[in-house]
């Protein structure tokens, strides 16, 4: 959470005229602020000031937990390839895929605490896992069957939110709730808790992401904005969303930032650590940046290669979140090659149950559309509803 | 549901009841919710120390605290979205518009979070929120603090609009807003906030909401009539019942007045039970006419009550223009003449 100044290259680049042209810096290198302990080959990265400080959150994590990190990377990636293999088959009508974010998710998701609340976007299916939200659940919404297949209380995962950016307001929200119920600050860890709210690169320009930091802000909320800077909004870059990186703004609302690389699994847990451990102690929000990058389409409607170029894809795929940590658990000797076809065939096992289940989802009875418009009962949705179950009882002859 | 002429007030001696102002109405109405439920929080604009630019949150910050009554900063869709983010860790957060005008910044909070979250959760997830706005013109205010845009609410489903024209009402249906598990939009009549009324408070201590006198979406009478019926709400009320009361002392027609006070949803058998007696029916209120709640009823009317329908159903609201400069407002809200007028129209068939 160190803040230092902008360079000199930083500099000149906000005060530059805006220009279509593409960025002439390197969007795949975070700088000398992000907070890195795996290299992308696998290694690990000597800490430097600006990670020294998040080192001590992985005292805990020991060689168990190491493997339940990429046991987590590998199941999700399973779980994002089967809903895109499920749209592509007809079975969803879109996926969105989190291809690429694995760590940035499973760093984060393995931070939360039970009671730790979540206000996801749409992508957030690697927290979700992580949540304890079975995958199956999520594939509703893709199908078209409900509108959020889970209840968001049961996991302390909220639904998945559409509109861009407004669960960050409903996610500060929460957290000023929390404190309000005295939830923060207690020294008890099994009662102190926190929020996060999750949005991407092209989030940061909503207005409700913006002020969703200054009500956090001004209230002291026990919350965590959890960029994940995946460097495309849909077909828009970096340079359409912001001058200055996400993880900057913070100081201006008065609370750290810090950028943490997105595809190194244990950098995302330690910086999220801290970020909630600061939260649940009333210290107030945080915003991580987790720079990583989206692999795939921005959905399975989508098509990339028509404003990005594959040289940029291939950089990443050199980051691969899950090849890295692999790598270093090999290297280790944490995980050794019977473990990993252990955990494939576990993954293989879950992606047939998800298709399973997708497969075997009942599509609703058109009489459940009029259900839960309100608590409470509303004479215009029951005559509707009566009126449409007669004019189909018309056809039943 | 039934509808009554009313004129009493609900459940305790009539020994208590005195005279007091629609203001000072909402203001012991959400005291006495605040008091029932401590998980009812205030939330908005200058609503503590000052008590809201119109005073009817006046008191009770110092009565209940900065944790209840939230002054928060000056983003509107911020306030609503963090209402939501309260609702759902179990508040029941009573936002406060600070004028009709500035809710369009809350506009996609409201309609695209607050409207549809129980209905997206299936039924998990309930927000009982109250909205308050402070609604309509004829205060000769300046630009965006004189609208009546209750129509937008109205056509969103999953949201309650109602709205008070009178000081039993303004403490009740607080009230009951603030009980109801649905995110209810709240309108309240700005420039009726000085009118007074009867209420009785009875001891001041916070009423069984079983002693209301009337449901929130149900309509009531507010004078009877036989020969023409004018379906209006909130701050309108007075204008027709000055009409009705106009006709009468000149042994003119017999005017129904009926008070709509909940526009979504909307109490269509008190509807159907007026125009069925009348035949003749005006809508009455400061909205554009265009695609509006006046639209709604009169649909509602000619589909439903069509063989009762002595004439053409007649819109009488503000012009189709943005609410103009203030100078023009004594013409462009609907008077006294203008509603006598569409009595006359009506009648001539």
């Amino acid at each position: 959470m160190k803040e230092s100044a902008l360079s000199d290259e930083e500099v000149a680049r906000s005060t530059a005229p805006s220009t279509h042209e593409p960025p002439e810096r390197d969007i795949t290198d975070g700088g000398p602020d992000m907070v890195q302990f795996l290299a992308a080959d696998g290694t690990r990265v000597e800490p430097t000031e600006v990670s020294a400080p998040y080192l001590s959150f992985l005292d805990d994590v020991d060689d168990e937990a190491m493997r339940g990190m990429l046991r987590d990377l590998i199941l999700v990636r399973r779980v994002d390839a089967e809903g895109f293999a499920l749209q592509r088959q007809g079975e969803l009508g879109l996926w969105p895929s989190l291809l690429g974010q694995e760590a940035a998710q499973v760093g984060a998701g393995r931070a939360m605490r039970p009671q730790d609340y979540a206000f996801p976007g749409y992508r957030e299916h690697g927290v979700a896992w992580c949540k304890g939200v079975p995958p199956e659940n999520l594939l509703g919404m893709f199908r078209g069957v409900n509108h959020g297949g889970w209840d968001s209380n049961e996991n302390n995962f909220h639904l998945y939110t559409i509109v861009i950016g407004n669960q960050m307001l409903h996610g500060v929200g929460y957290a000023m709730g929390v404190q309000l119920d005295g939830d923060v600050a207690t020294g008890d860890p099994e009662r102190d808790t926190a929020v996060m709210a999750f949005t991407g690169d092209g989030g940061t320009a909503q207005g409700d992401f913006n002020e969703a930091l200054v009500f956090a802000s001004v209230s002291n909320a026990p919350v965590v904005f959890y960029v994940q800077n995946n460097h495309w909004a849909i077909s828009e870059p970096n340079e359409r969303q912001f001058r200055v990186p996400p993880y900057r703004r913070a100081d201006g609302f008065g609370f750290p930032g810090v950028r943490v690389d997105g595809n190194d699994v244990l950098a995302s847990y330690a910086v999220t650590r801290a970020a909630l451990d600061r939260a649940r102690a009333g210290e107030g929000p945080t915003l991580i940046e987790a720079f990583t990058y989206r692999m795939g389409a921005h959905t399975t409607s989508d098509d990339p290669t028509k404003y990005r170029i594959s040289a940029e894809v291939d950089v990443w795929k050199a980051k691969d979140p899950v090849d890295r940590m692999k790598k270093y658990l090999l290297t280790e000797g944490i995980v050794d090659e019977d473990w990993l076809t252990a955990v494939q065939e576990e993954a293989d096992e879950l992606a047939r149950r998800i298709r399973h289940a997708c497969q075997t989802m009942p599509d609703p009875g058109h009489e459940e559309m009029f259900q839960h418009v309100y608590a409470d009962a509303h004479p215009l949705v029951e005559r509707e509803a009566a009126e449409f179950a007669a004019y189909q009882a018309g056809f039943e002859d | 549901m039934t509808t009554t002429t009313s004129t009493s007030s609900g459940g305790a001696p009539a020994s208590t009841a005195r005279r007091t102002t629609i203001a000072k109405a909402l203001n012991a109405g959400m005291r006495a919710a605040m008091e029932r439920d401590d998980k009812v929080l205030l939330m908005g604009e200058d609503i503590g120390k000052l008590g809201g630019v119109f005073r009817i949150t006046e008191g009770l910050q110092k009565d209940f605290g900065e944790h209840r009554v939230l002054d928060t900063p000056l983003a509107e869709a911020g306030i609503m979205g963090t209402a939501v983010g309260l609702a759902l860790r179990g508040y029941r957060p009573v936002v406060e518009i600070q004028f009709d005008g500035f809710v369009y910044p809350a506009f996609d909070q409201i309609v695209s979070q607050v409207a549809k979250m129980h209905y997206r959760s299936q039924g998990t997830l309930k927000l009982p929120m109250v909205i308050r706005i402070p609604y309509g013109g004829g205060i000769g205010a300046v630009e965006h603090h004189s609208e009546s845009n209750e129509s937008y609410f109205a056509h969103t489903a999953g949201l309650r609009v109602v709205t008070a024209s009178t000081t039993e009402d303004a403490y009740w249906m607080i009230q009951q807003a603030i009980a109801s598990d649905d995110p209810v939009v709240f309108y309240e009549p700005k420039r009726r906030y000085h009118e007074r009324g009867m209420l009785d408070l009875g001891d001041g201590s916070a009423p069984d909401l079983a002693d209301a006198p009337y449901s929130l979406d149900q309509a009531v009478v507010r004078q009877e009539g036989s020969d023409v019926t004018v379906l209006t709400y909130g701050p309108m009320v007075k204008v027709a019942m000055a009409a009705a009361q106009a006709a009468e002392l000149e042994d003119g027609p017999s005017i129904e007045v009926l008070d709509l006070r909940s526009l979504s949803p909307m109490d269509t058998d008190a509807i159907e039970a007026s125009v069925t007696r009348t035949g003749r029916v005006i809508t009455l209120s400061e909205a554009q006419t265009f695609t509006s709640v006046h639209a709604e009823m009169a649909a509602w009317v000619q589909e439903h009550c069509f063989y009762h329908l002595e004439a053409p159903v007649l819109r009488v609201g503000g012009y189709n223009i943005p609410y103009p400069p203030s100078r023009h407002e004594e013409v462009f809200l609907p008077d006294l003449d203008r509603v006598l007028n569409a009595v006359e129209t009506v009648l001539s068939y």
